[in-house]
């Protein structure tokens, strides 16, 4: 136990922790405290100064997010002096910052102009800055806007990039009046080393960064009476969604997001869940045949450990940082572009239409999702797999202009063909998911029998920890796969890609002998992605895991290969996993990329 | 290979590779080249193991660390108060009408650079300036075309 001191907030004695910050105490307390700079997945930074309190005792203001409380402080956040000046430094941020509001993608949802809302910023005492100011408005990514005009360089994105994903793509420089949050020569955030995760979109907390949204492209696509458009939601959106219309986190909205999307106006509306499972077949196919050739065949191309190939931040990284191990990726395409692949092959024949007129676009937790739809790979089905790729956030946005109540939606199923899904697709959406999901698979389809868990739920693999590790035995197996007797299959998930980085390491230095990990860029998963609400936080993703994971209990089919959908699919169109078929349309290769 | 790269991997051999080595080495590599190229920083950010962003934000945090192609004689002339009130106008009219470049500019043959400095503590003796490390005080125009056709002298 933390030893207790007293202290007191706005006159009330309290007993806290020591260490505990100042802000923390106050939140305790039920006291707010405004911030900015402050976020609870990063270090302090101390340098807004909105949360600025005043001592009894001390004669200069201090920043309650840098502070400890000591025993016998004597705090006010809301005296007369701490007022006039957190006023001040609003009036000063608001000065360099491009606040054209009602132009800007953030328009309410931004924080900075929730505080200048609060203190009632009505005039203008300073010089706007903003003419003066030498910025650039990036727009080259697929996935991300950067206008440096909004950015308050509070350096959230910057301590992003670095603590939670390593990348460090972003960075401070230049110094006084001129800093300013940048790239490596201030090139663009599509010439860098950025994975297009987005953690920087979710994290900014005004317009300085955000997706690039194709919205009006999607709206005249629905428009177009000559375009046939399907649509597909990712395994995090359901979980993720309601937050922006009215519910709290962690509620499944799945039925009323199908109702929304069918209410949009979009022809088809599909799971992402349905190629997952299909990834789990092909993925697990893939792990059992490379284990086979490693162990029957002694074959000596054939790498380990296999890493999932789900994640195309992950992707990005990995071509970037490690491109000498491309060849433990799994040639597996992620979810979203085998549902585009087959979206024009598959879906078109089903449903005898011209491949042509198929406009696939694709709802989803990630903003990495966008450059992925966006490259050279992935056109195996003659056309563009994947046309549009709309976040969670855009999702809403959409909802919203198309003015449904969503709250009073009643539940819709998806269509069928490839609508259908099991548990094991829906935890795709989770950190640890795919690795569960591919093991209640490939075990049932070794051994004939269930996943030796209690009631298939793989806990070692589930929970927010950074890295997680998971041993299952092979016992008994069936007579085909006699050569897995006894082995016992050493699996890890990571997920933020500083975690991902660490895994890396240990398999660069030969300490870890893994034969399948888990690699997803976001923290906590897709649920936690680049493209999902804001706020998104450690609180708020443990309750969207919650939900994944009831949706899951919750399913009739927790196994992949039980999925009737996929059977047929087999049986139509594909033949077998790693058929010549799926090899054409479901897997791919990546090329390395420069890391500086 | 390039003659930078054996630089670097020299001033690494000789500071270390650790985050902290970082700034000896970008000044070593100022010393040499002047300036701090692309190449320069790839270099760095590949031998010590850092993001290459976190080098240029280094570079460009500290005054004296320049990353635009600069002259073999970098002039910096202090743009501070003192210096401003002693005359500093005419002495910097007086270089920019020799060298026939303006502020940040640096002359064709690549021999000289113009810049500002802040406060070189040399205010009971301004106006002041530098070329490279040497310090030149109580400036007059006449003084500095002295100094200027000295270096010319030079190449």
């Amino acid at each position: 136990m933390a030893k207790k001191i007293k202290i007191s907030i706005n006159g009330v004695s309290v007993e806290i922790d020591q260490d505990t910050t100042i802000l923390d105490a106050a939140r305790q307390t039920g006291v707010i405290i405004p911030t900015l700079c402050y976020h609870k997945d990063l270090c302090v930074a101390g340098n807004c100064r909105v949360c600025i309190v005043e001592i009894m005792g001390q004669k200069r203001l201090t920043a309650a997010c840098a502070t400890p409380c000591e025993e016998g402080m004597d705090i006010l956040t809301n005296s007369l002096k701490v007022r006039n000046s957190r006023k001040h430094i609003i009036e000063l941020l608001l000065s360099e910052h491009n606040a054209d509001c009602t132009r800007c993608y953030k328009n309410g949802n931004c924080e900075l102009q929730k505080l200048a809302s609060e203190y009632k910023i009505m005039t203008q005492d300073f010089i706007r800055l903003v003419p003066f100011k030498n910025y650039t408005i990036d727009q080259f990514s697929p996935s991300i806007i950067k206008d440096d005009s909004k950015c308050i360089r509070c350096q959230r994105c910057v301590r992003t990039c670095a603590e939670l994903q390593g990348v460090n793509a972003l960075t401070v420089a230049h110094k006084g009046d001129q800093m300013k949050i940048t790239t490596f020569f201030e090139k663009a955030m599509n010439d860098v080393v950025c994975t297009n995760c987005g953690q920087c979109i979710n994290h900014c907390p005004t317009g300085a960064l955000v997706e690039k949204n194709y919205i009006e492209e999607v709206w005249d696509a629905i428009a177009d009476k000559t375009k046939h458009v399907i649509v597909q939601t990712a395994p995090a959106v359901r979980v993720g969604l309601g937050e922006e219309l009215g519910f709290g986190p962690g509620v499944r909205v799945t039925g009323k997001m199908v109702a929304a999307l069918k209410r949009l106006g979009f022809d088809a509306v599909m799971d992402t869940d349905f190629t997952a499972d299909l990834t789990i077949m092909e993925e697990g196919t893939e792990l059992l045949t490379r284990l086979k050739r490693k162990m029957v065949d002694h074959d000596p191309d054939v790498k380990f450990p296999m890493a999932t190939s789900c994640s195309p931040g992950w992707i990005k990284y990995i071509e970037h940082m490690y491109p000498d191990y491309l060849d433990h990726l799994s040639t597996c395409k992620s979810p979203q572009q085998m549902f585009g692949a087959l979206a024009k092959t598959y879906y078109a024949k089903a449903r005898n239409l011209d491949p042509e007129t198929i406009v696939s676009v694709s709802i989803m937790p990630c903003t990495a999702k966008k450059f992925e739809a966006n490259r050279p790979e992935m056109h195996d089905s003659g056309y563009r797999d994947v046309d549009y790729v709309l976040t969670t956030r855009e999702l809403a946005i959409m909802i919203k202009q198309a003015g449904i109540d969503f709250m009073r939606l009643d539940d819709v199923h998806y269509d069928r063909l490839m609508g259908e899904s099991t548990g094991a697709g829906v935890i795709f959406g989770a950190t640890g998911g795919v690795m569960e999901a591919a093991l209640r698979t490939a075990y049932e389809l070794v051994t004939g029998r269930d996943v030796p868990f209690d009631n298939l739920n793989i806990t070692p693999v589930r929970g927010m920890e950074g890295v997680k590790e998971a041993t299952v035995k092979i016992e008994n197996p069936l007579k085909e796969w006699a050569f897995l007797e006894g082995v016992e299959l050493k699996c890890a998930v990571a997920h933020g890609l500083v975690n991902a980085h660490k895994v890396m390491e240990s398999i660069r230095s030969g300490e870890s002998n893994y034969q399948f990990i888990e690699f997803m860029a976001c923290p906590g998963g897709c649920l936690g992605g680049g493209g999902q609400p804001i706020p998104t936080n450690p609180e708020i993703r443990r309750k969207r895991a919650e939900a994944i994971y009831a949706e899951d209990e919750g399913m009739p089919l927790r196994k992949s290969h039980q999925n009737p959908e996929i059977i047929k699919i087999y049986k139509d169109f594909l033949d077998h996993p790693l058929s010549e078929k799926s090899h054409h349309l479901l897997h791919t290769h990546y090329s390395p990329r420069d890391r500086f | 290979m390039n003659p930078v790269t054996d630089l670097i991997k020299n001033l690494a051999d000789e500071y270390g590779r650790e985050r902290q080595h970082l700034l000896p080495i970008l000044q070593g590599v100022v010393e040499q080249e002047k300036y701090l190229s692309e190449f320069s920083m790839v270099e760095i950010a590949r031998e010590l193991d850092l993001p290459a962003s976190e080098v240029y934000g280094t570079a460009t945090f500290y005054s004296f660390l320049e990353y635009k192609k600069m002259g073999r004689y970098i002039i910096r002339i202090c743009k501070t108060i003192t210096c401003s009130m002693k005359g500093k106008n005419q002495v910097l009219l007086a270089i920019e009408d020799m060298l026939k470049i303006s502020l940040g500019e640096t002359t064709p043959d690549g021999n000289f650079s113009l810049l500002q400095t802040n406060c070189l503590g040399f205010c009971h003796k301004a106006p002041a300036m530098l070329i490279n490390n040497e310090v030149y005080t109580e400036l007059t125009p006449e003084k500095v075309r002295d100094i200027l056709s000295s270096y010319m002298k030079k190449q």
